[in-house]
């Protein structure tokens, strides 16, 4: 092959003594982008398995598909939607001219709608992983390891729970404190604590806040007010988001929200890729799961006069905002998730009970996936050790 | 009932010592490397905050306040304000717990008594017990929500400097640059949690 051949020549100039010793980080990128590493065990312990790091995050950046192509088109579906309604014919901006230049703005027609979704999106997605992209390889090269796709993961994690209106710049910003407080200043993939998508996120939201959350910021329509479902339940109760949608319109995703969160469905699909080649833990997912289920029963049993969320049942709170996002994308990220196997079971059901608590009892939050998932990442590790000190001590008891 | 439930719970969560007032830093970061130590300080921060709260609540509602001394019948104190002994006398009370239970478990729990070291008398002027003390005064709790406020606030620094100490058993294994290594990261590392422990912020008890 070409390809081989021409970096195979190049090599040497990338390693300790060449001339392009410093960039060796971009050298090894490349390569092992095209080509499997390679390096095989040469001692104990012997696990033949083609599975490595890259393969894993390739797999998740895959699974992420379908509900990122489905999160376009809706957006599309719902802004013009919304257009038809109010008579117009065209956006502003340069959102706009590039919308008119390949596309109309009718809602039945499937093109129209993605493009117009893929306009808002792409522009999103590229600065983040340019910009996340720059600091990774900027780290990789100063501190001489490797750039890994690790970063492909949290680029498109971050990018599908981004409002779509948001600026550009803001883009950047988010995704820069995601991987560099969050991720590089502990030394890269593997070594951090918290899901660095989410940190980038939660930073967004708690400093602007007006443009992070709201009701104004997920239909990508100036001037339009539409409430995503928790906070129509939030507001005026379940009946009134029974008027507005179905159980099957928001399992679909017909509704507003961000890009990768609304369609239950297309998310289950990524899930079951990830759950059938064994790369997200079904632990995970099965304890938040569980978490969710037992403690939104439990609200609906206690019930309230005057706060509506306490009678959500839990296959609402499955469907809309961005649980079923969370737990299959950013719940089972293996890094910042408990290690052990039980200790997945109780860090999935501290997920599960801290987002119906957060979404019913915080009247500040609306939603609470990502706070939950941060929250339980502070206590994965606490959870590893007690897992741990307990099998020792059952250990010594059984002699 | 439902009133000291909530007040528990907000200490706790809400306005947790450690990462919503950053009080008690030093001890905070000092002994927060090893799981173990960091229950054995957080178990002793909310005896400590459990115990010196509802007292320093006592002496400053029947000698300190103004108008306390009304109970003696003495007309002259009636109207004698001593607020300004408060920290004085609120120090001396935490000093004098801390002494109590640094013999309690030098006696009973000698290994940790070894692993909290310098840190045990350092209690007494660990910022977070004095400011639950002050956060009791300014908030005028009476004595049961004082004695409940002391154990919440105990309980969520406790729990804050355990989820510390857990997360940097796992720092171990990472890789932070060489300016960074030690307090500094440390340092980012709680700011990161107090990001976490934000999930609590605007919940209305």
């Amino acid at each position: 092959m070409g390809l081989r051949k021409i970096l195979d020549r190049i090599e040497p100039h990338f390693h300790k003594g060449g001339r392009y010793e410093k960039w060796y980080a971009l050298y090894e990128a490349v390569d092992t982008i095209f080509y499997s590493p390679p390096d095989v065990t040469k001692n104990a312990a012997h696990v033949r398995d083609g599975i490595d790091l890259k393969r894993v995050m390739i797999t998740v950046w895959l699974a992420a598909f379908p509900a990122m192509f489905y999160g376009m088109y809706n957006l599309g579906f719902q802004a013009n939607t919304i257009l038809a309604g109010m008579g117009a014919t065209s956006v502003e901006g340069w959102h706009g001219a590039l919308i008119s230049l390949l596309a109309g703005h009718d809602p039945n027609s499937i093109w129209d709608c993605f493009w117009y979704g893929a306009v808002y999106f792409l522009p999103i997605y590229a600065v983040t992983f340019i910009v996340g992209g720059l600091w990774e390889v900027l780290f990789a090269v100063v501190r001489g390891h490797e750039i890994n796709e690790g970063f492909f993961v949290t680029s498109i994690l971050f990018a599908l729970i981004c409002p779509p209106d948001m600026p550009l710049w803001m883009v950047a910003l988010g995704i820069s404190f995601g991987i560099v407080i969050g991720k590089e200043v502990f030394g890269g993939t593997g070594k951090n604590f918290l899901n660095p998508a989410l940190t980038g996120r939660a930073f967004l939201f708690f400093a602007y806040p007006a443009e992070m959350s709201g009701d104004a910021v997920w239909t990508a329509v100036d001037g339009f007010t539409g409430a995503t479902a928790l906070s129509v339940v939030a507001s005026d109760g379940m009946a009134a988001l029974m008027d507005k949608m179905t159980w099957l319109d928001a399992f679909y995703g017909n509704m507003h929200g961000s890009i990768g969160e609304v369609s239950a469905l297309a998310i289950f699909i990524g899930g079951a890729i990830l759950l059938i080649t064994r790369i997200a833990s079904w632990r995970i997912m099965l304890g938040v799961m569980l978490g969710m289920i037992f403690l939104s029963t439990l609200f609906n049993l206690i019930g309230s006069d005057t706060n509506p969320m306490f009678a959500m049942p839990w296959y609402w709170h499955l469907v809309i905002g961005g649980f079923a996002f969370g737990m299959v994308f950013m719940a089972t990220d293996p890094v910042s998730a408990s290690m052990t196997n039980s200790g997945k079971l109780w860090f999935g059901a501290l997920i599960g009970v801290m987002v119906v608590l957060i979404r019913v009892v915080n009247p500040a939050f609306p939603e609470g996936m990502m706070l939950a998932i941060l929250f339980a990442n502070l206590f994965a590790p606490l959870i590893d050790h007690f897992v741990v000190q307990s099998n020792i001590k059952r250990r010594l008891a059984r002699g | 009932m439902e009133h000291y439930l909530s007040l528990l719970i907000r200490a706790i969560f809400i306005e947790n010592m450690a990462l919503a007032f950053f009080l008690g830093m030093c001890t905070f970061i000092a002994i927060s490397k090893k799981v173990e130590a960091a229950i054995g300080l957080g178990i002793a921060v909310i005896v400590v905050l459990t115990v010196t709260v509802p007292i320093n609540n006592i002496i400053y509602t029947t000698l300190l306040a103004e108008g306390a001394l009304a109970w003696t019948g003495v007309e002259a104190l009636a109207k004698v304000n001593l607020s300004f002994l408060g920290l004085l006398s609120f120090i001396g009370v935490i000093a004098a717990i801390v002494q109590i239970m640094e013999m309690f478990l030098d006696k009973f729990v000698p290994k940790l008594y070894n692993a909290l070291g310098v840190f045990l008398p350092l209690i007494t002027v660990n910022c977070a017990i004095l400011g639950g003390v002050l956060f009791m005064v300014e908030r005028d709790y009476n004595l049961g929500e004082s004695a409940v406020y002391g154990l919440g606030a105990g309980t969520g620094w406790a729990l804050a400097i355990i989820a510390l100490a857990g997360i940097r058993e796992k720092l171990k294994y990472s890789d932070v640059p060489a300016g960074l290594q030690g307090l500094g990261i440390t340092f980012i590392t709680v700011g990161l949690m107090s990001l976490g422990f934000m999930s609590f912020g605007g919940i209305d008890l």
